[in-house]
């Protein structure tokens, strides 16, 4: 089941990347996918493929990840190529075979389009393979701490992700569990006509439901029992330490930005 | 009916960089009519084992021989349907399985999965409550209403009422209280002694396989590394203590008394009664000294 | 040893909404500080109900429950739940870091402990159940044993002077009930730390200082585990077991041989019956 889902996945290594602040890696993607938009000619698609490529090898995350990790968003990238090549027509018309005409503008809209998803989907996927789902949370409840005022729960927000997090492995072994039980009494998941195949989930949906309440309740008595009663007067384990690195790579994120703007056309 | 497994392997994640091998070279037979423990820690690979004995898992090299049927790796296997009814499964925690609205629901289920008609899937049910020591009364209830021994035993006697002709137990007993424990163990036995009913019963408890089984297999870090009778399994019980495996009360008890008395008994015994007699002859009259 | 008690419950009774028959009903005992309590009885005897009111996670209807000299109440249940330290039946469900290291933190974080103190402990106590090598590992990839370990870390944590242990080793294999309970005889032998043990396993009752045995929601006997292992055939008929060491005790009696005590740990009758041999 998880073998199709690489992609995103963490891959623990030693890299600047990895060693970096949740809090800026999060808002250097937020500003990419803002900058990635100004991006409109040759010269300034280079320096946005310099970037990102260096980014890339910083992050140490072997090739073969990247790979397999692209592989099914490969065609959709693929496909909007083709889309833009064959269906603008404008500028000089570059080759013609029956009713297929391409232009030199379709050429160059698939070529940046395609390019631009193809970074944008490198780039955040940099930033979940290099930082582990907990600190991504940890990350963006600091960054959403100012909310707090406006009584926006950030705490809980934070706690709830944080649990979710730890109890996906927990619950997608139990779904397999079920699944091979139920299995064994003669369900059927993956052959037979849609209608039987649809019917077959509630004996996997009700034991997981029943299952996921129980682990909420206990759960929950857990909590309280080891003393949690809400965010008030909490002290904080996990900690985050705002680097020179972290700064220095915003400050390289500002500096393309204005490359961006001088070369852009 | 005969299933045996020769030269099997099992890799999860199979061709991915998660690849991790859970079995290799796994060969056991099991005849018809066997009762088999099947041994070995957390992670031994014995529940990948057990999800071989009735198709779950498919391995990735060798054959599993369930009946007449050949299950082997790279080959699509259609309709499996027929090999799972004949092999049941108690999965541990087996009540985490229940879903419907009554119990009689509930067990029906999967006799009328294999294509049983209602009415007889009913008496099975019946049949089947009254085995694991249920009354009918409890035919209509709501299973999440039971309390957790019920709900164990209900759900027991869901596999139960397919009538397969082999029982793979997984740790029936998990979390039950002793006297629970007992009438769990002592109902399968009575099965097989009755019916001639399989039985292969994946276990930590050495009591259990000692007192049980008639066949003993021990795995280790995904192979097999013992097998045999309980006799002759447990005729070198430091050695499977080197393994870092448990051995029987009595076994151990029996060691601990030869060290601190300096003889030996001479066999290893695995009833508390054949021990009492030995240890009581040697210890008033020295006869065996 | 003085007998100091440290919990106290005078004629406590307690009822589930819906249910008919008390789970608790009348029941007066005390627990002394510094001893190794073991609760008996079958599922159902009333004996994780015990396990919920001394930590206030429940309320009794009737009487009163005092823990370190406070009654137990509404209001003083943050501080008593920071003395009484409380490890459930299911490794998973009680698991709340992402990490052992953020699990072990989460109770101290809930009482405010500043962040230099709470790295300190949580080292100590994972140290102290060792665990402190797999201080990132993610619960998923942790055996059950060694997250109850983790569970038990995260309540030393927090220093209590109690720790109730409900059920602890019921899902766990041999090996893994063996860590905990190695852990928990470590920690009880390194401070004056009180431990509550509710079971169904006989022989880690065994083990303990005294055995309380419930039934039907109240206290059927109670005593050392010489006096309970006495009860005999009374035990099994109330659903649970008797030691392997008492079995043969009995098995070798029926061989004629006399033993000096009823009930003798396995050690004791090894060398009780290298003794008896010896005479001959």
């Amino acid at each position: 089941m998880m073998e199709n889902m690489l992609f995103g996945r963490y891959v623990p290594a030693e890299s600047l990347l990895h060693r970096m602040d949740p809090r800026s890696k999060l808002l250097i993607i937020f500003f990419f996918v803002c900058i990635i938009f100004i991006a409109n000619n040759g010269i300034t698609y280079a320096f946005i493929a310099i970037y990102t490529f260096i980014m890339l090898t910083m992050s140490r995350i072997p090739a073969r990840f990247l790979y397999k990790g692209l592989k099914p968003v490969i065609w959709l990238v693929i496909f909007t190529f083709l889309l833009q090549l064959f269906f603008t027509q404008q500028g000089t018309l570059l080759y013609r075979l029956g009713p297929v005409k391409i232009y030199e503008e379709g050429l160059k809209q698939g070529l940046f389009i395609s390019l631009r998803f193809l970074f944008l989907i490198l780039m955040t996927s940099l930033l979940t393979l290099t930082t582990t789902p907990i600190e991504i949370t940890d990350g963006l409840e600091s960054l959403l701490n100012p909310l707090k005022k406006v009584r926006f729960p950030v705490h809980e927000m934070a706690l709830m992700m944080s649990i979710a997090l730890r109890f996906i492995p927990t619950l997608m072994e139990e779904t397999d569990k079920i699944m091979k039980a139920q299995m064994a009494r003669g369900v059927e998941f993956s052959s037979g006509p849609l209608k039987e195949r649809i019917k077959a989930v509630v004996p996997l949906l009700i034991p997981l439901f029943v299952s996921a309440f129980k682990r909420a309740e206990e759960l929950a008595v857990a909590m309280e029992a080891r003393g949690y009663r809400g965010g008030e007067g909490r002290t904080k384990y996990r900690q985050l330490s705002w680097k020179t690195a972290d700064s220095l790579q915003l400050l390289v994120l500002i500096a393309l930005t204005v490359l961006l703007m001088l070369f852009r056309s | 009916m005969d299933i045996s497994l020769s030269h099997v392997e099992y890799r999860y994640q199979a061709k991915t960089p998660f690849e991790r091998i859970a079995i290799q070279d796994v060969s056991i037979d099991i005849p018809s009519g066997t009762y088999m423990a099947l041994i070995g820690h957390t992670g031994s690979g014995k529940s990948t084992v057990l999800q071989h004995l009735n198709a779950l898992l498919q391995p990735t090299k060798g054959i599993v021989k369930i009946g007449d049927r050949e299950i082997k790796s790279r080959q699509k296997n259609k309709s499996l349907k027929p090999v799972r009814q004949k092999v049941g499964i108690v999965f541990q925690f087996p009540e985490h399985q229940l879903f419907e609205e009554t119990v009689e629901k509930d067990i029906i289920f999967g006799p009328m999965n294999f294509g049983v008609s209602e009415e007889e899937a009913r008496k099975r049910a019946r049949l089947a409550l009254k085995h694991v020591g249920l009354g009918e009364e409890i035919l209509t209830k709501s299973p999440f209403d039971l309390s957790g021994g019920q709900m164990r035993r209900v759900a027991i006697a869901g596999v139960l009422a397919m009538e397969p002709e082999v029982i793979v137990l997984d740790e029936p007993t998990a979390g039950l209280d002793p006297r629970g424990r007992k009438e769990i163990m002592d109902m399968f036995y009575s099965l097989h002694k009755e019916r001639g009913l399989s039985t292969i019963l994946v276990t930590h408890s050495m009591e259990d396989a000692a007192r049980y089984a008639d066949q003993i297999v021990i795995m280790q870090q995904g192979m097999v590394i013992k097998k045999g009778t309980p006799e002759e399994i447990f005729s070198d019980p430091i050695d499977l203590m080197k393994m870092g495996l448990d051995v029987p009360e009595v076994v151990r008890f029996q060691l601990m008394l030869e060290e601190k008395i300096g003889t030996h008994l001479g066999q290893i015994y695995l009833s508390i009664e054949e021990l009492s007699m030995a240890v009581a002859s040697l210890v008033s009259g020295g006869v065996r000294s | 040893m003085k007998k100091n008690p440290i919990v106290s419950l005078d004629h406590v009774s307690f009822q589930y909404e819906g249910h008919e028959q008390y789970a608790l009903n009348n029941v007066t005992f005390d627990i002394y500080e510094g001893e190794w309590l073991a609760i008996v009885g079958h599922n159902g005897s009333g004996k994780s109900t015990m396990a919920k009111l001394l930590n206030g996670l429940q309320f009794p209807q009737q009487g009163e429950i005092t823990v370190c000299g406070i009654p137990l109440n509404e209001t003083s249940i943050w501080d008593i739940r920071r003395r009484i330290g409380m490890v459930f039946q299911n490794p998973d469900n009680q698991f709340v870091g992402t990490t052992v290291e953020d699990d072990v933190a989460f109770g101290l974080e809930n009482y405010g402990v500043p962040r230099e103190e709470m790295v300190q402990r949580v080292q100590d106590s994972l140290h102290k159940v060792k665990m402190d090598q797999l201080l990132h590992q993610e619960p998923h990839h942790l055996s059950g044993g060694q997250k109850q370990r983790v569970a038990i870390a995260g309540v030393m944590a927090l220093r209590p002077s109690i720790i109730i242990l409900d059920e602890a080793t019921s899902m766990l294999d041999p090996r893994g009930r063996a860590e905990v309970l190695d852990s928990i005889r470590t920690l009880k032998s390194e401070k004056s730390l009180t431990v509550i043990s509710i079971t169904h396993d006989l022989e880690e009752a065994a083990k303990a200082d005294r055995i309380i045995v419930m039934n039907k929601g109240k206290v059927f006997q109670e005593g050392t585990p010489d006096v309970i292992f006495a009860m005999d055939e009374q035990l099994i008929q109330l659903g649970l077991d008797i030691p392997f060491s008492v079995k043969m005790a009995k098995a070798l009696g029926k061989q004629g041989i006399k033993l000096s005590k009823y009930y003798l740990s396995e050690e004791e009758l090894v060398t009780e019956l290298w003794t008896y041999r010896s005479h001959m």
